[in-house]
């Protein structure tokens, strides 16, 4: 399977996909990926997204780090004994062994961020192996204000600059086979101002893969947003699920009301 | 009740664990095998998948699970194809030309046409166009799709999602079940439809224990 890049064509039903910040096997959630919160335990936080009716979870194994890698495996282990839904899980996936080793133990997709950029052809390797639906790729952008080009892709949790041109990058990733596209704003991420609508509506204005729209989720008003004005196929959030803002049903139904079509959250 | 052996085919290929982790919580004694001896035993036979047909196909072939689904399908236990297992059951695919499928099924899996967005990766809505055990519960269910190649519309297209037209999502021919979407995947309504399998081939292994 070799999805083309080029211009959006008809968009289906939007997704809503929780995201859970693991480190070490607990959830954390930090406002711009610093100071962290213990949130919890990630499979059970994940089967009662499950049952609230999210349609997909998100792990990003956030230091990850080759001693830690049993414990990665551990937990997509134990969520598939529990979890129903599609889950993902990113976080130093850096070899096609890596993906292997994670699929087998249960997930549904890899996804991959600073791997990919030092070096795309992993992405083609993922691809070609285990097919696109389960190659992800995690884009970090932030603004240049000014810069040659608007967005740059940021890698190692959004800490180091990389000098590639984001839409550039979203373009040649989906050439290599991604299937997916991961998109956080690293401007607004853990800000709660809602997501940056330009940046998702530029990377889903050239690639003909589904763009997960991620980071600045603070109201419900936010995930409409970035479905009807950012066209994103699926929004992703955090914090305003784990604190008990809002329900994933509460953001299904704002977001019917808005006119999107979704999967009820009781269906 | 009893939990009926399921066997579900193992190829070595991305996530079939969740598929084996369903089945077991409706009730199967589900395996991860590749062994000729379970999967004759076993009450009904899974293939699952993920991926690519051209990989998928070479995996079948290089670990003889190829000829194994096959008996299995002819010899009128439960079967049931999930996703890229559904697909590895016809003649072939626009995927990979000139590599033959499985052939159980009639006819060569297509793209899928029609100015959509390829993969379709999303949660959809079964239409049903036959009433059968399979489906039993299942009416109108929500669940959840990831693929870009679809099996051609035919009489043994027994429920239909819309994807810029209808898209088969579920096919029954006699004892030889497949989905398009992912019921380990698919919340209640996926579980639903393994407990149904579940349930067939419970009776299917009981009909055959009085008859032998």
């Amino acid at each position: 399977m070799s999805p083309a890049s080029g211009p959006a064509a008809v968009s289906g039903n939007a997704r809503v996909i929780s995201c859970l910040d693991v480190d070490a096997g607990r959830v954390v959630k930090g406002v711009n990926f610093v100071d962290l919160a213990d949130a919890g335990d990630p499979v059970e936080l994940a089967a009662r997204y499950d049952q609230q009716g999210a349609d997909e979870v998100v792990f990003l194994d956030i230091t990850a780090s080759s001693d830690r890698r049993e414990t990665t495996v551990d937990l997509v282990h134990r969520t598939a004994e529990e979890v129903f839904i599609p889950f993902t899980i990113g976080g130093g996936i850096r070899a096609v062994d890596d993906a292997r080793r994670l699929l087998r133990a249960g997930a549904d997709k890899v996804s991959v961020n600073t791997a990919a950029v030092s070096r795309p052809e992993l992405v083609a390797e993922i691809a070609g192996e285990f097919g696109s639906q389960c190659a992800v790729v995690s884009i970090d952008a932030r603004r240049t204000h000014g810069g040659a080009f608007p967005f740059e892709v940021f890698t190692h949790g959004g800490r180091t600059p990389t000098g590639i041109d984001a839409i550039e990058y979203a373009i040649r990733v989906t050439e290599l086979g991604a299937g997916e596209i991961l998109l956080t704003s690293m401007d607004r991420d853990g800000t709660r101002d809602g997501f940056d609508l330009e940046l998702t509506r530029a990377v889903v204005g050239v690639v003909n893969v589904p763009v997960i729209a991620s980071g600045g989720v603070g109201t419900l008003d936010h995930l409409a947003e970035g479905v009807v004005k950012g066209g994103a196929d699926a929004v992703l959030a955090a914090s305003i699920f784990h604190f008990g803002a809002h329900t994933v049903a509460e953001a299904k139904a704002h977001m019917a009301a808005a006119g999107i079509p979704v999967r009820p959250a009781d269906a | 009740m009893s939990r009926p052996l399921i066997a579900v085919l193992d190829y070595g290929i991305g996530n079939l664990r969740s598929a084996q982790k369903g089945l077991e919580r409706m009730g199967a004694d589900a395996r991860l095998t590749a062994d000729s001896g379970l999967i004759a035993d076993a009450a009904g036979v899974v293939l699952p998948g993920v991926g690519a047909f051209g990989p998928c196909m070479a995996a079948l072939g290089r670990t003889g699970l190829d000829d194994r689904a096959r008996a299995a399908a002819a010899s009128g236990r439960p079967f049931l194809g999930i996703c890229i297992g559904l697909q590895l059951l016809y003649e072939g695919s626009d995927e990979a030309p000139g590599m033959s499928g499985l052939g159980i099924l009639p006819g060569t899996v297509r793209l899928l046409a029609g100015g959509v967005k390829r993969p379709q990766m999303q949660w959809n809505r079964l239409e049903v166009r036959t009433r059968i055990p399979m489906l039993a519960g299942l009416g109108g269910a929500w669940v959840y799709f990831v693929h870009s190649y679809a099996a051609p519309m035919a009489d043994n297209v027994a429920a239909t999602c819309d994807y810029g037209g209808p898209v088969a999502a579920v096919i029954a021919d006699d004892n030889v079940w497949a989905t398009q979407f992912h019921p380990e995947k698919s919340a209640r309504p996926g579980l639903r439809l393994l407990e149904n399998f579940v349930d067939q081939a419970r009776s299917a292994a009981a009909v055959a224990w009085r008859a032998s």
